[in-house]
Parts: structure tokens; C-alpha cells; sequence
């Protein structure tokens, strides 16, 4: 076979893989470039987190707009910080938004859920959300309805 | 009694002879310099034959592969009602774990045996020896384009791999079993890290590349020159490649990569 037709079939199998890879990268790994400059972080503190993890889904009524970016101690108050980062600056949140931590499904991953309130005014870069709802704790319902029963 | 141990300690020193030679030939073929422009044409038609000519068997296996996950997948999961997560399974499965592996066991057995036989042949037919009698060092004009050619081709192999497998997935799953695809898509885009899963498995198959072409160019220079030689050469080629690529895979899931 001819030097020329060689190189052409090797071209035309790397830009295959590369093509490939890029298929991979955004359809099959949802790799999206999350624009940096658009988005905004917002800090609340949980009494229990449950088993939320790094990167669940941040919803208002069901519809993500943002991830948890991290979960810390508070070393001073034992409570659980969860940084979320909000993709868009488009999801305006006002001060008084109200943050639940709830479970998709029976067995499913945990998810942080957010009430908007009414306040005229805005969450911003940092911003603290006050009221938060912890996770359900399976074994602490089922313990507290024996114990009801008991009575 | 002393035969078994004289035969015993043979066998090792065997073994350490060996892998010191090919660590050698290892580290000649990376560090050797021929001329650029020769090597570059050589390195194009060597991933012709290693690279290019894989890629029909690599599709049809991998859209096997995916299909069939698909399907066990489905068995099991229906039992749950979680057929949802059925993207995610096939999904991780090969970008994780099939992909890289059921790859390079392909390539060994395709690719690196044909290199083996081919080096092989040189030797027998002494075209190596002539090569160093007009002053061509072989291990940079013929063994060096073909090992750089296997260490490339691999991670390019396997992506396709991965993409053929996921489509198979797809087609049986959603198509012939009739689980939504939008969840299956979403399932999968939601549970698959492109740095985690994707590019921690293609490591490994670059990993697997380097290993089972070392192992073939390696068994083809060290080939005992006769028609048996060759042959010897070239299972030992396929066999060794395969039990490296599963005890690598091993060590790197459990040691290097951990977390997984």
C-alpha cells in the first residue's frame, strides 16, 4: 500500500479516538464547562448531613441549579457547613431561603432541596442560608416510633 | 533430591536473566535516537498494522461486550425495579473495568502476537544480524517504532472501545427492552466522573499498552531462531502479556488508583 494512503487511514483513526474521547468526555461523563465567572457559592449549616456527598444535586422544586461544593465541620459549634455552588447567577435566592437535605426515592442519594423566601433582598457570593432542615435519619425514626409505641 | 534443587535455582536465575534483559532492552529501545524523519514514517506504518487493523475486531467485540452487560444488567436490576440505573451500570462497568482490560487482552492476542511472529522472523531469517553488520542498530530501526506504536495505540483503542460498548449498551437496553432513555442518559451523565472513571481507566490501558508491547517486542528479539522458536515465542507472547495485563489490573485498581 502507498506511504500516502497509510497516513491518511492512521489520521483518520487518531481523530476517531479523539472524537471518541470527546463523546465520552461530554455525553457519557455529562463534562460540561461550568463557567466559573457565572457561578456563586452560598454556605449553610446542618445539625446532620446525613450521608450527602460531595458533587449531589442543589434543587428548587425539583430543578437543579448547582452542587454541594464541600462538607465541613464547624469545629466551634458541631455543625455541619455545606459550601453549594449555584451554576448560574440567573437563580437569584433571597436572604430568607430555607435549605432541606431529603433522599430520592427509598434508597436513593441525598439531595439538598431550597425554599425561596420573600425577601427583597439577595443571597450574594458567601452568603449564609439561616433556615436549614437536616436529613432524616432513618434509624432515629424508627427509634422514636418504637418508643412511642412503647408508651 | 540435589537435581530438584539444582533445577529449582536454575529456573530462578532463568527468570532474573530475563527480566534484567528486558528491563535493558527496555530502556535501550525508550533512550535510543535514530533519525527523526525515519522514525516518524516508520512509527506511521507500524500504527497501520498494530493500530488501524485492530479497530474492526476492538468495534464488533466491545459492542458485544455492552450488550450483553446490557442484558445481565437487566435480569438483575428488573428483580429491584431499578432498571433506571441500568445506564450508570453499563457505563461504569466498561469505562471502569471492561473497557481497559477486555482491550488489551484483544491487543495482546491481535496485535502483539503478530509483532512477536514478525520480529521473530527477522531474527530467524537474520535479517536483525545483517541489519548490525551494515551498521543499523535494529532495536532503534525495527523494535523501537513497533513498541511506541503498541504504547500508543492502546488508550486509542480502548476509547473506542468504551464508546462501542456504552452504543451496545444503549441499543439493547433502551431500544430492545424498553427502558427509558432519557433516564438512561441522565442516569449515566449524573454517576460517570470524567476524571475518576474515564481517565483513570485509560491510564490503565496505557499501562497495559506499555506492558504487553514490551512483552511482545521482547519475546520476538529473544526468539529462539527456528520455525518451533517463533511459534514458542509468540504463545509465551500472548500468554505472559494476558496474566501481566490481569495482575496489573489488580494492583492498579486496588494499590495506585484507590478510592475506587
Amino acid at each position: 500500500m502507498k506511504q500516502r494512503t497509510i497516513d491518511v487511514i492512521v489520521g483518520v483513526f487518531v481523530l476517531a479516538a479523539a472524537i471518541a474521547l470527546l463523546v465520552l468526555a461530554m455525553k457519557i461523563s455529562g463534562l460540561t464547562n461550568t463557567n466559573k465567572s457565572t457561578s456563586y457559592h452560598i454556605k449553610a449549616d446542618f445539625d446532620n448531613v446525613g450521608s450527602l456527598k460531595i458533587g449531589a444535586p442543589v434543587s428548587i422544586s425539583g430543578v437543579k441549579i448547582g452542587d454541594v461544593d464541600s462538607i465541613t465541620l464547624d469545629p466551634q459549634t458541631y455543625r455541619a457547613v455545606v459550601l453549594m455552588e449555584i451554576s448560574s447567577k440567573e437563580s437569584v435566592l433571597p436572604t430568607d431561603t430555607s435549605a432541606s437535605i431529603f433522599t430520592e426515592g427509598i434508597l436513593g442519594s441525598q439531595y439538598i432541596s431550597l425554599t425561596p423566601g420573600f425577601a427583597t433582598k439577595n443571597l450574594t457570593e458567601g452568603g449564609q442560608i439561616q433556615n436549614t432542615h437536616s436529613a432524616l435519619i432513618l434509624e432515629n425514626l424508627i427509634g422514636q416510633l418504637i418508643f412511642n409505641m412503647k408508651k | 533430591m540435589i537435581n530438584l534443587f539444582a533445577s529449582l535455582g536454575r529456573a530462578a536465575l532463568d527468570l532474573c536473566a530475563n527480566l534484567g534483559r528486558a528491563g535493558i532492552m527496555l530502556v535501550l529501545v525508550v533512550v535510543r535516537r535514530s533519525t527523526v524523519r525515519h522514525s516518524f514514517r516508520a512509527l506511521i506504518t507500524q500504527l497501520y498494522s498494530v493500530g488501524v487493523l485492530s479497530v474492526p475486531i476492538i468495534i464488533v467485540s466491545g459492542a458485544f461486550i455492552g450488550m450483553v452487560v446490557g442484558l445481565q444488567g437487566h435480569h438483575t436490576l428488573e428483580k429491584f425495579g431499578a432498571t433506571e440505573a441500568l445506564g450508570q451500570l453499563v457505563a461504569l462497568s466498561v469505562v471502569r473495568e471492561l473497557g481497559p482490560v477486555v482491550a488489551a487482552l484483544l491487543f495482546a492476542g491481535r496485535a502483539c502476537s503478530a509483532l512477536t511472529a514478525e520480529i521473530g522472523l527477522m531474527k530467524t531469517t537474520n535479517q536483525l544480524a545483517r541489519m548490525e553488520m551494515m551498521g543499523v542498530d535494529p532495536l532503534g530501526y525495527v523494535i523501537a517504532p513497533r513498541f511506541w506504536a503498541g504504547v500508543i495505540s492502546l488508550p486509542l483503542l480502548t476509547i473506542i472501545f468504551d464508546l462501542v460498548a456504552i452504543w451496545g449498551g444503549y441499543i439493547v437496553t433502551v431500544k430492545l427492552l424498553n427502558v427509558d432513555g432519557g433516564t438512561f442518559w441522565s442516569n449515566m451523565q449524573a454517576n460517570v466522573q470524567f476524571y475518576d472513571d474515564v481517565l483513570k481507566g485509560l491510564f490503565k490501558s496505557v499501562v497495559f499498552g506499555i506492558v504487553a508491547t514490551w512483552v511482545a517486542v521482547y519475546q520476538g528479539n529473544q526468539c529462539v531462531p527456528t520455525a518451533e522458536g517463533i511459534g514458542r515465542a509468540t504463545t509465551n507472547t500472548v500468554v505472559y502479556a494476558s496474566l501481566a495485563i490481569l495482575g496489573l489490573d489488580f494492583i492498579l485498581t486496588a494499590v495506585i488508583l484507590g478510592g475506587w
